[in-house]
């Protein structure tokens, strides 16, 4: 999906863009459980999340994941955004619950990312 | 030659403070970045350091995270004071975790550090005792 037709979807906020919104992600991977992420998603994923702290932003700057989905109405604070900057990283935030949001993308052509071992 | 130490990079990392954790790993993966490392393996070093970085935040009273460079490995250490791993067996395992309820909240404390500092890794050396722990990670280049 094109960040611009994942904004749609979700209807969601962009806070911070560092990306031009015909960048495309194929997948996406949910979780509030950051070492989850680590072991298995891939730069090439939205990373979906409820968490709100400056930790997301880490765990997505090692993996080179570049934009990130904050559900459930959660806005992240100053420090949260200021690293996103720091990191180019762009972000989006939606009120809809995880579930919602994932089964919109997935309706809409997202594709979740297999686990491999 | 080719276990001459080229060089060492070394971070303070210090308990409980969540808002710097990943400071030192992502000094690191820029360090890498700049010495022109391959990216499959500077992600695969990002993810066992910050692992290792988050590890002492939780469960130490603080310690260093290095980045030692060889010309043909990259090795991660960290030493940190601390109680120890009481059982290195189970601290192995997916989903076991000693971390309190308020670690959780913060996203880890899920029992996959171990776990995924041994996946990335090519090696995985644990020294642990009751006055602190020394994880060595090598990943051959």
């Amino acid at each position: 999906m094109l960040i611009k037709e994942i904004v749609d979807v979700v209807k969601a906020d962009v806070l911070t863009n560092y990306h031009d919104e015909n960048t495309e992600l194929k997948y996406g991977f949910a979780s509030d459980l950051m070492s989850d992420v680590l072991a298995y998603a891939c730069s090439e994923a939205l990373l979906i999340t409820g968490l709100n702290n400056p930790q997301v932003i880490r765990t997505a700057e090692m993996l080179d994941i570049s934009v990130v989905l904050f559900v459930r109405g959660k806005r992240p604070g100053k420090e949260v955004i200021e690293l996103a900057k720091e990191n180019s990283l762009t972000i989006l935030a939606s009120d809809y619950t995880m579930f919602k949001a994932c089964g919109l993308l997935v309706m809409n052509g997202m594709e979740g990312l297999e686990i491999d071992d | 030659m080719t276990d001459r130490l080229l060089k060492r990079y070394s971070y303070n990392v210090t308990a409980n403070d969540f808002m710097s954790a990943g400071k030192g790993s992502s000094a690191i993966k820029s360090n890498l970045k700049s010495l022109g490392i391959d990216s499959n393996i500077i992600r695969k070093i990002a993810i066992i350091s910050y692992e290792t970085e988050i590890n002492i935040v939780i469960h130490s009273f603080g310690g260093k995270l290095h980045c030692d460079i060889y010309e043909n490995k990259i090795v991660i250490i960290s030493e940190d004071t601390g109680p120890g791993i009481t059982d290195v067996d189970m601290a192995m395992k997916e989903g076991f975790s000693t971390a309190t309820d308020s670690v959780r909240e913060l996203g880890f404390g899920a029992g996959m550090g171990l776990p995924n500092i041994k996946k990335y890794s090519d090696q995985l050396e644990i020294n642990t005792s009751s006055t602190g722990t020394t994880i060595i990670v090598t990943i051959y280049l």
